[in-house]
């Protein structure tokens, strides 16, 4: 019953945050120095054209009433539409979504196996040159963002030693055979695993990117929290029984260690999220975050306006599902 | 025939002082020798050493631990691991630490039986239900399902205990188990053990700095000061007549409830210096 | 075992006096450029494009670490783009610093409704992906080395709010403050003289690393082109031109990603030096 009331807590919070943000968004753009009308037409607008947007966005009405229009309209469904692509926002946000889903759940699965082997590593040869090594390692990955390990890829993988794809999401002269934008599920579902193996090429560099600075900051903690779990005395017990060191590892402090792990990963996941704005440029990736960039640059007010939402909805929806995760796992919460 | 035969072990930390001077003690198959000492003598490092989880921090520079005829110092880790855990099992000292928080009783006490000893799921599971009822455990089956922190320390305990024995072991080392309990608890946790141990026929190694404990569950005892073995000798002839004037001042120590008027009898600084030139120089 | 240790820390003092020294450097060409610099910046040369470093065949010496497309000289860019990379740096970083912090001790130590609010809206802040914020704030109030430092400055006082709201607290709850209240101080006088010298040590800190954060955020807005115009040499925007011409020139990537990553890096382990010395309880 507890839980269900924090369920209810954390849902209002959520509203209120995105709420906060649909305001902030709307009224940054339009508060800002700069004529909105100016901004949001392309060079060469006609008369007509200025008076059809008035009509539409009720440009001509006080910037409150703006909001209340365009946010009567998301209640119903519709985000407007878009003036650079002239199509509807919500169509095209969610036809360039699951691109960016797949990019970022990629990242945070190399992540994690990076990090964690990196962590399990060094706890099987703690105080050894090996553990120093991956201190280190791990310290310049932090230390660099995921932008700069892009470029760096770009250069090694991309021009170096080119196996792997610095452009787009897949060779353009393929014919793909898909019915959603889930490019790379679906490519597994059909078993044409020809095509998993294009977009792999092509995703592998942007999420490898991402995937480093996550990789460090789970290896660390996971590292650290493997080290105090390994004194406990039910890890000794369990050497008395007979297992091996690395079984110790793996199935008695592993299992305890992750829990602290689990929360920081879970923030540290929507900045990776909001790391694939800059990643996709820089990979030329058909995603959400390469069309926000196109989407400001062309003063494309209602895309920006439908990407930052989602976007915001994208960050707290990550953040609650940490948290039941959490109290899902944690059995001294499960039975109190 | 001894099972356990400790020859001259000697231990230190690295980079440090000595922790066991030339250790020599044997445990006869089904024998219950008591370890004394007070703090840092040195009694848990041999039931460490013996059982191969010795800190980091200690080495060991000489001496051999036989167990069932093979000396446990000349096999290589992965082998003396696995003869370790066949054949013997740790009763720990702390019961609030020594059971893994996020798993149910149950497979933490079969785990070991299936994965080391090799037994089907099936047996090890019956095995772990006898065993709690041993252990006094009413509705074993329902304990076996739950989570440490649902039961109480003096409950962890008997769990403990009773995983200890499930194994079949020749050995057990029990590193002073009542210490962490409450006094009220520790009586019947220690009649709990001899009782197992009287229906099993284990051999028990039992680490404590208690005489009056010693008194109660033991056969034979070696007592240690400053990592060396001064007396070894059997329970009665000792609380009789100690041989050693350490460990008669021990035994004076010992608070005597039948006598309270008597008060509390220090161990005279004369017989430490003696005890301590003795252990460093002879 | 002791020796591994010993070895960490020696290995941590040297990754400090690096980055420090790799800093000083940095202030130093970015005070002295146009004596440093071999050529002007701005300097148009058509018929020496897309020349080579001096070690490579073609090259012209006098170009140290070649050309880009228009002909200007990478090694001169470099040189002024540390201008404006640090000056970016500090400067936003400063703003940064006394906006969150202040934020954030008000909210920590006053707590009640001052809290809640800062709270809520710091909450609201973070649910921007902040790239994207800081690329909608440039688009929106037009390029120029202001805008950058007032974006940098609107998405990132977050950073220092939360941590130091979380240190006021801890701080307010001490005996210490306990004990000046009872002696009859007033909130404000706690704050400024009790609370602020013992939060000094971590907003410095913050303030090392967040000046890594600048420079990779200005780096970023200059790649997409959105802050300065393209003929200004930023770091950012000779990247930009190198990522499009990179099978071709690849060395007008290779010079400025190198001086960024160094830069980027040496704040970062600056920072993380200077936190271990701060606060030895945390290792």
């Amino acid at each position: 019953m507890a839980l269900l009331q924090t369920l209810l807590l954390r849902l209002i919070t959520t509203a209120v945050t995105l709420l906060g943000v649909a305001v902030i968004v709307f009224f940054v753009i339009r508060v800002v120095p700069g004529n909105p009308i100016a901004m949001m037409l392309p060079p060469g607008a006609t008369a007509e054209d200025i008076a059809n947007l008035t009509a539409i966005y009720g440009l001509d009405k006080s910037i409150p009433q703006q909001f209340l229009i365009w946010a009567g309209g998301v209640v119903q469904g519709d985000f407007g539409t878009s003036i650079s692509l002239k199509q509807p926002v919500l169509a095209l946000v969610l036809g360039r979504l699951p691109a960016t889903l797949e990019l970022s759940v990629l990242a945070l699965g190399m992540a994690i196996v990076i990090g964690g082997a990196a962590a399990l590593t060094g706890t099987r040869l703690r105080e050894t040159r090996v553990e120093g090594g991956i201190d280190i390692a791990q310290g310049v990955a932090l230390s660099v963002p995921d932008f700069l390990w892009g470029l760096m890829l770009i250069l090694v993988f991309g021009v170096l030693v080119p196996v792997f794809q610095i452009s787009g999401r897949v060779t353009p002269s393929l014919q793909l055979p898909f019915v959603t934008d889930f490019y790379l599920v679906e490519s597994i579902v059909r078993l044409r695993f020809d095509l998993t193996l294009d977009l792999l090429s092509h995703m592998l560099l942007p999420a490898l990117a991402l995937a480093i600075p996550l990789a460090a900051i789970i290896g660390q903690l996971l590292k650290q929290s493997l080290k105090e779990t390994m004194h406990l005395d039910y890890v000794t017990l369990a050497r008395t029984q007979g297992y091996s060191e690395a079984k110790v590892i793996w199935s008695q402090a592993l299992p305890n260690a992750i829990l602290p792990t689990l929360t920081l990963v879970g923030v540290q996941f929507t900045f990776l999220i909001g790391g694939t704005v800059i990643i996709e440029r820089l990979f030329s990736y058909e995603g959400l975050g390469n069309m926000a960039i196109d989407a400001v640059i062309n003063r494309d007010l209602p895309l920006i306006q439908g990407i930052v939402i989602l976007f915001a909805v994208i960050f707290t929806g990550v953040n609650l599902l940490v948290d039941l995760t959490y109290a899902a796992l944690n059995p001294r919460l499960r039975h109190g | 025939m001894s099972f356990l035969e400790v020859r001259n072990l000697s231990a230190r930390v690295k980079g440090g002082g000595p922790l066991l001077r030339d250790v020599s003690l044997t445990v006869q198959v089904g024998e219950v020798r008591g370890l004394v000492g007070e703090s840092g003598a040195g009694k848990s490092m041999i039931g460490k050493a013996v059982l191969g989880i010795l800190p980091k921090a200690v080495e060991i520079t000489g001496g051999q631990i036989v167990l069932d005829g093979t000396d446990l110092l000349t096999l290589p880790p992965a082998v003396r691991r696995v003869k370790v855990g066949a054949s013997c099992a740790l009763i720990p000292q702390d019961p609030l630490t020594a059971l893994n928080p996020s798993r149910r009783i149950g497979v933490q006490i079969t785990d070991r039986l299936v994965d080391i000893l090799g037994w089907t799921r099936q047996r090890a599971e019956e095995r772990a239900l006898a065993l709690l009822g041993e252990v006094q455990i009413t509705d074993p089956a329902r304990v076996l399902r739950q989570y440490p922190h649902e039961l109480s320390g003096g409950m962890r305990q008997r769990i403990l205990i009773a995983s200890a024995f499930a194994a079949e072991p020749k050995l057990i080392v029990a590193d002073e188990p009542t210490t962490a309990l409450d006094v009220t608890v520790q009586k019947q946790i220690l009649k709990l053990i001899a009782a197992l141990q009287a229906r099993h026929g284990t051999a028990l190694l039992f680490v404590t700095h208690d005489l009056g404990v010693v008194s109660k569950v033991c056969q034979n005892l070696s007592v240690l000061y400053a990592g060396k073995v001064v007396e070894d000798s059997d329970v009665a002839d000792f609380f009789r007549a100690p041989k050693h004037p350490y460990s008669a001042a021990l035994l004076a120590a010992t608070p005597k409830y039948t006598d309270p008027s008597a008060g509390l009898q220090p161990v005279p600084d004369a017989v430490i210096a003696a005890v301590r030139a003795e252990v460093e120089h002879g | 075992m002791a020796e591994g240790r010993f070895e960490v820390r020696r290995r941590a003092g040297v990754r400090l006096w690096l980055s420090a020294a790799w800093l000083v450097l940095l202030v130093i060409v970015a005070l002295f450029a146009p004596y440093i610099a071999p050529k002007d910046p701005l300097e148009q040369d058509l018929f020496s494009g897309r020349l080579p470093p001096f070690w490579v065949h073609g090259a012209d010496a006098s170009f140290l670490l070649g050309t880009d497309s228009l002909g200007r000289d990478v090694l001169s860019r470099i040189i002024f783009g540390t201008r404006i990379a640090l000056g970016v740096a500090v400067v936003s970083a400063s703003f940064t610093c006394v906006i969150g912090a202040a934020l954030g001790l008000l909210a920590g130590f006053y707590r009640g409704w001052v809290d809640v609010v800062v709270s809520r809206f710091i909450d609201i802040w973070m649910a921007f992906p902040p790239v994207l914020f800081s690329i909608l704030l440039i688009a929106v109030i037009g390029p120029g080395v202001f805008s950058i430092i007032l974006a940098i400055v609107v998405i990132d006082w977050t950073r220092f709010a939360r941590v130091i709201r979380a240190e006021a607290m801890a701080q307010g709850a001490m005996d210490y403050v306990a004990s000046a209240r009872v002696a009859g101080r007033g909130r404000f006088g706690i704050l400024l003289r009790e609370i602020l010298p013992n939060v000094l040590p971590i907003i410095v800190v913050l303030l090392t690393l967040e000046m890594g954060i600048a420079v990779i955020v200005e780096a970023i807005l200059s790649f997409v082109n959105l802050s300065i115009s393209t003929d200004d040499p930023t770091w950012g925007g000779m990247i930009s031109e190198g990522r499009s011409s990179i099978h071709q020139a690849w060395w007008v990537l290779v010079f400025p990603l190198v001086t960024l990553f160094l830069t980027v890096l040496s704040f970062s382990q600056l920072g993380e030096g200077l936190k271990d010395r701060f606060d030895p309880v945390l290792r």
